[in-house]
């Protein structure tokens, strides 16, 4: 089943064309990782897949409904696209649970008893079951990052978008995070990672791709882009980071 | 001469200060307890004035940013007198409107503080980093959850210090009451002062009472801010 499909995608912040014209489709289960220098729009590629950004031409479908039409409810969208930011955005005035329940039990309007009794299931599945009552701001950058995973997974998404999620963590921290993501990977979630860990774009993904300047350049299975590049910017890029 | 025994207690009979102090104090009490009052009312409606207000500035549609603009900046293009006398006399003027001097008072402070307080909540929410809102929006949480449940708690705590600098202000401000005949504690004082004829003690005494008053509100405040700081 497809679960993204993205036309003839563009965006423009005033003047300034970000994403010149992006197409492809993220079929269920896959994980698909996106490189691509700085600048390049990679980031907003992600985050039109959930309207974080308004997309100013093209059409991206979540399961087949057009996300552009400006009829959709987009918060019922949002329920099954989760996201992960690379500052993390916990919300810092409420613990580790709260900032996981919130979302199920205003949105979802489930009950207390539940929300919690998941939320624990979750923030043991990302190793921080201990930390239920303490703060954001008593977490390191790696804890703070797999509890904004357990608390984008509270409402059971079937799409993960993950926006550069090791790139603000100490280099210690970011195997604990990789690994939340590589097990879920493997439970079957369909994933979409901006990320600049090539090591796991390699190992983890299902297809590969590098964007640079507003357009997908190159997309195809990490073996094939990594070991055979056919753009002249994928190699270039490649060089530069492998 | 109920107030005989009084003088008693304070061991100082025949002296001036004493006497005044004694005379005027149940006056000035009086007059605090509508200080008090009318500042109470004033300031939770200034602050909802000052929240509906601010979400105005805030809001998506132009017209309601005009509507909040155009009256923050004529409140706060005008001095607080002017407004108290245009709504109490001017006002009052017109046939379908009657205001005693109290609501008269009441509604000036609290429209007054109203705009002062709009900025200073939409400096507040404007204060908490975008990423918030993008974590609460891509959860699924619509605009309105979004402020109720991660914004405004934020930027509440963040807005404190100034909500109660600009509240101090409006209590201040309840002074000029007097001017249009409300019995408030500057009120009672002016009465004092000429019915004791020791303007001297009577308003260092009324000088006294405000401070003390201002001083016992900052310690509120610092004690919620204590509580509710951001960890």
């Amino acid at each position: 089943m497809t679960m993204i499909r993205v036309e003839n995608l563009k965006k423009s912040f005033g003047n300034l064309e970000v994403i010149k014209d992006m197409s492809t489709v993220v079929e269920e289960k896959e994980v698909i990782c996106v490189i691509g220098p700085s600048g390049s729009g990679k980031s907003t590629f992600l985050r039109c897949l959930n309207r974080l950004e308004e997309i100013t031409g093209g059409h991206v479908y979540i399961e087949n409904v057009d996300i552009t039409d400006p009829k959709v409810d987009i918060n019922q969208i949002r329920q099954d696209v989760g996201m992960v930011f690379q500052q993390f955005n916990l919300f810092p005035h409420k613990s580790v649970l709260e900032n996981v329940v919130l979302a199920p039990m205003k949105v979802k309007k489930s009950d207390r008893k539940a929300s919690e009794q998941k939320a624990y299931e979750l923030l043991d599945k990302v190793g921080l079951r201990e930390k239920a009552k303490a703060y954001p701001g008593e977490l390191s950058g790696g804890q703070k990052q797999r509890v904004a995973i357990a608390r984008a997974l509270a409402m059971d998404p079937k799409i993960m978008l993950f926006d550069e999620p090791t790139s603000a963590l100490d280099p210690e921290m970011v195997g604990d995070v990789l690994d939340v993501m590589k097990q879920l990977a493997r439970e079957g979630m369909t994933m979409v990672v901006v990320t600049h860990e090539m090591g796991f774009a390699a190992e983890m993904g299902d297809r590969v791709l590098f964007i640079d300047g507003g357009y997908i350049v190159e997309e195809n299975v990490p073996k094939e882009l990594f070991g055979n590049p056919q753009h002249e910017r994928t190699k270039a890029f490649l060089s530069k980071v492998l | 001469m109920q107030r005989a025994g009084v003088r008693c207690i304070f061991l100082c009979k025949g002296d001036r200060c004493m006497d005044t102090i004694v005379n005027a104090f149940p006056y000035l009490m009086e007059g605090l307890q509508v200080t008090l009052y009318i500042f109470a009312i004033a300031i939770v409606f200034g602050f909802l004035i000052g929240l509906v207000v601010a979400l105005f500035r805030l809001a998506p549609l132009k017209i309601l940013n005009w509507i909040a603009k155009i009256f923050v900046d004529a409140i706060r293009g005008t001095p607080f007198i002017v407004q108290l006398f245009f709504i109490y006399f001017g006002l009052n003027s017109l046939d379908f409107i009657s205001l005693d001097s109290t609501t008269a008072g009441i509604v000036t402070v609290a429209i007054n503080a109203g705009a002062y307080f709009s900025e200073i909540i939409r400096a507040g929410i404007q204060s908490i980093d975008k990423g918030q809102t993008e974590a609460a929006r891509s959860l699924g949480l619509n605009s309105t959850q979004n402020m109720r449940y991660v914004i405004l708690p934020q930027a509440f705590r963040r807005m404190l210090p100034t909500i109660t600098n600009q509240a101090i202000i409006s209590l201040k401000d309840t002074s000029l009451l007097s001017v249009i005949g409300v019995a408030d504690l500057t009120q009672e004082g002016r009465i004092q002062a000429s019915a004791t004829f020791d303007a001297f003690n009577v308003y260092l005494i009324l000088g006294i009472i405000y401070f003390v008053i201002i001083y016992l509100l900052s310690m509120l405040a610092s004690f919620v801010e204590r509580k509710f700081v951001l960890r």
